[in-house]
């Protein structure tokens, strides 16, 4: 099973808050399949306990998520924003970073998910593949390119 | 052996990320299996299991007091000074 799909990149998105941007995604992964009814409320939840802003650099990233048992199969969900969207700091919650990229991660499996994640992470890192990754204006380059790095991941 | 215990929200995701990365980092630096030992949690169950451990790293923030050293382990995610925070765990460990 492909773990990036073409129905689930969004490029230049434009919202005006994190709980917007977060219920637009979540609720796109809901309706493709891939997640109960509850994933949505499960992430926004989520994200105000354990906010999942990383302060990566000029462009920075969040990594939204929820509980496995919100799940039904594993994927995931990539947007970019036109206009960044201000995220809480992962590591010191009480403050926020402007975000322009947002990867929610849909989990079922709780173990074993190590070779996703350390894709993620490396996109994360590599800043010259987060500024490309903002120049895509269609869905099918985003997919395109996100799908390089991830198909060999399979779950 | 030293034990390290890596937390993050739900235990899940981002602690695996940070538990690979930091086990990939001290053996470089000669620290492998024989030497530290890992376990992964949530932040909600720290508390009770925290005593059981020398170590624990978290991707969230985490400032309650529960006996054993706590340091944020954000860089192992980010890449931004993870080898300063490699050599905070060394010494938390007195590792040599």
């Amino acid at each position: 099973m492909e773990i990036i799909h073409k129905n689930l990149v969004f490029p230049n998105k434009k919202f005006k808050n994190d709980h917007d941007a977060l219920s637009f995604l979540a609720l796109e992964v809901e309706n493709a399949g891939y997640a109960r009814s509850t994933y949505k409320d499960a992430v926004l939840a989520r994200e105000k306990i354990f906010p999942t802003g990383l302060p990566t650099g000029k462009i920075n990233v969040a990594i939204p998520h929820a509980d496995s048992e919100h799940v039904i199969t594993s994927t995931l969900a990539v947007m970019t924003l036109k206009e960044p969207v201000d995220f809480h700091n992962m590591g010191e919650p009480k403050s926020t970073l402007p975000v322009s990229i947002v990867i929610m991660m849909a989990i079922a499996e709780p173990k074993g998910q190590l070779s996703m994640l350390q894709k993620i992470m490396g996109i994360v890192q590599d800043s010259q593949h987060l500024k490309q990754l903002m120049k895509y204006t269609t869905a099918e380059e985003l997919f395109a390119d996100l799908n390089q790095i991830f198909q060999e991941v399979h779950i | 052996m030293k034990k390290i215990l890596v937390a993050c929200g739900s235990g899940i995701a981002t602690s695996t990320v940070a538990r690979n990365k930091l086990e990939e980092e001290l053996k470089k630096r000669g620290f492998g299996s024989d030497k530290v030992s890992f376990s992964q949690t949530s932040i909600p169950q720290l508390r009770s299991q925290a005593n059981d451990y020398d170590l624990i790293v978290t991707t969230a923030k985490y400032t309650e007091d529960v006996g054993t050293p706590v340091i944020n382990g954000l860089a192992f995610l980010t890449g931004i000074n993870m080898d300063n925070t490699v050599d905070q765990v060394i010494s938390a460990l007195h590792l040599q």
